[in-house]
């Protein structure tokens, strides 16, 4: 497995705990969980328009719902509501359309006015008079958020006591082929022979396939996002604006955590560009005119791996026993028990996963894509 | 912020640009002829490179008009921009 964020340490352990293989061991560049899984803003929900987006993010979900028990780990989960608001008659009937096709598979989806909107987030400003007036949203009452390092400790804890063997400051620097096949990893840390290699490291997955001969239809972008101080309890749910780019959740502690959209340029920095943040506070205040006094306490970026119909790419690759999950871009913290369930299953009998099938690398080909960009979130 | 040297501008905020992904890609000559997998590979497989980029970027709020540039995606440093092949490329 290369990779210790969420999805890699989440493979290993359902690779150990659903399919009894231990002998596998995770390799990190850095450190376990200190990537996009140290990066993003926490935020869980499954209300994806599409068939195949809804089946793979709700099972997500209903992971989540007993994952704290299984793992044996506070993970601070909170399903406190996630909701999506509209700005534009466009996105009213992409929301409403959404929510419909959200219940017709059996997700909780709720279309609120503007007025209903306040009364769950009572901050939230509904004044028509603004440049971008809330004209309403979509609500999930049983998304959230988590504390993401908890996740990654908590599935490399249980990994571990499963006897997988978890390798941090461990680059790969090549992946040996031979015949069409996988069989090993060169290492800064030395070779390490594999029948089976799995390669879920997000932002870096292009040099990664690069190395063993195959490319990907991926592009890598800065992704930030800022917490204030510290802050009394103020905001009771999680709200995003796909138009004005922002979404606000806030945490245990009480630093409201807010995200921007992502920057327009590939990069592997792991920073952009400050007018985005200053773009992403604009909106903050507009929509929380309560936050104006709130300091910026710390702001950041991580790298994502974005793909052109804003899904993630799980599977099979061109090269034997070589597996691949990636592509989940600005999204991809809600899918980590989901995407490591679906992956181990995969890696364990060498077929996609029913609910991985329809994300696999030949859609690219076939032109079946799954656009989900209505509901991913971040436009990009 | 990028600081962006437009070639008939000069030196601009990145505000005013907007981003074209990667420079230098060709309308297929034939189309027809291509398979599925070429076809596909030519519509969504982008270079992804950690380093030295060729991309495209238009000065959207300037002169609107389309430019090169030659930068770096882990420091961000802009190279050169240019218009149609890099001199000296």
């Amino acid at each position: 497995m290369v990779g210790a964020g969420g999805h890699g340490l989440a493979t290993a352990y359902y690779l150990a705990k659903n399919h009894g293989i231990r002998d596998v061991a995770v390799v990190e560049r850095g450190w376990l969980g200190g990537g996009n899984m140290a990066r993003n803003t926490t935020i869980i929900r499954s209300n994806y328009l599409w068939d195949a987006s809804a089946a793979i993010y709700e099972h997500s979900l209903k992971l989540w719902e007993t994952l704290a028990e299984e793992l044996d780990y506070d993970l601070l989960f909170s399903q406190r509501g996630v909701m999506s608001l509209a700005h534009s008659l466009h996105d009213v009937r992409e929301g409403q359309r959404r929510a419909s096709a959200n219940r017709l598979n059996g997700i909780d989806a709720l279309w609120l006015d503007p007025e209903a909107c306040r009364e769950v987030c009572p901050i939230l400003n509904i004044d028509p008079e603004v440049r971008y007036p809330v004209l309403g949203a979509t609500f999930q009452p049983r998304g959230g958020i988590a504390r993401h390092e908890h996740v990654a400790w908590g599935y490399a804890r249980a990994a571990d006591a499963l006897g997988v063997d978890l390798i941090e400051g461990c680059e790969v620097q090549g992946i040996d082929v031979t015949d069409g096949r996988v069989t090993g990893l060169r290492t800064s840390r030395g070779p390490i022979r594999a029948g089976k290699v799995a390669l879920v490291a997000a932002g870096h997955s292009s040099l990664l396939a690069e190395m063993a001969g195959f490319t990907l239809p991926i592009t890598s972008h800065p992704l930030q996002a800022l917490v204030s101080e510290l802050l009394q309890p103020v905001h009771p749910t999680v709200v995003m604006s796909n138009a004005v780019h922002v979404y606000v959740s806030q945490a245990h502690k009480g630093e409201l955590v807010m995200g921007a959209g992502i920057d327009s340029y590939n990069s592997y920095a792991q920073r952009g560009s400050f007018h985005v943040i200053e773009h992403q506070m604009a909106a903050a205040l507009e929509l929380f005119p309560i936050f104006a006094r709130a300091h910026v306490l710390r702001t950041w970026g991580g790298i994502v791996d974005t793909a052109p119909d804003a899904s993630p790419i799980i599977g099979v690759t061109p090269v034997e026993n070589l597996f691949i999950n990636c592509g989940w871009g600005t999204g991809g913290f809600k899918a980590t028990p989901g995407s490591g369930w679906v992956m181990a299953e995969t890696v364990a009998t060498g077929r996609p996963h029913e609910l991985a099938r329809p994300f696999a690398l030949e859609r690219f080909v076939t032109g079946d894509l799954v656009d989900e960009h209505g509901a991913a979130g971040v436009a990009h | 912020m990028l600081l962006i040297r437009c070639p008939w501008c000069g030196p601009r905020e990145e505000v005013e640009f907007r981003y074209g992904g990667q420079a230098h890609i060709a309308f297929p000559a034939d189309p027809e002829a291509l398979s599925d997998a070429a076809w596909g590979e030519w519509l969504f497989h982008r270079d992804n490179p950690k380093g030295a980029f060729r991309e495209r970027w238009v000065h959207s709020a300037g002169c609107r008009r389309w430019f090169n540039a030659r930068r770096d995606t882990v420091t961000h440093e802009i190279a050169a921009t240019y218009v149609g092949t890099e001199p000296g490329a």
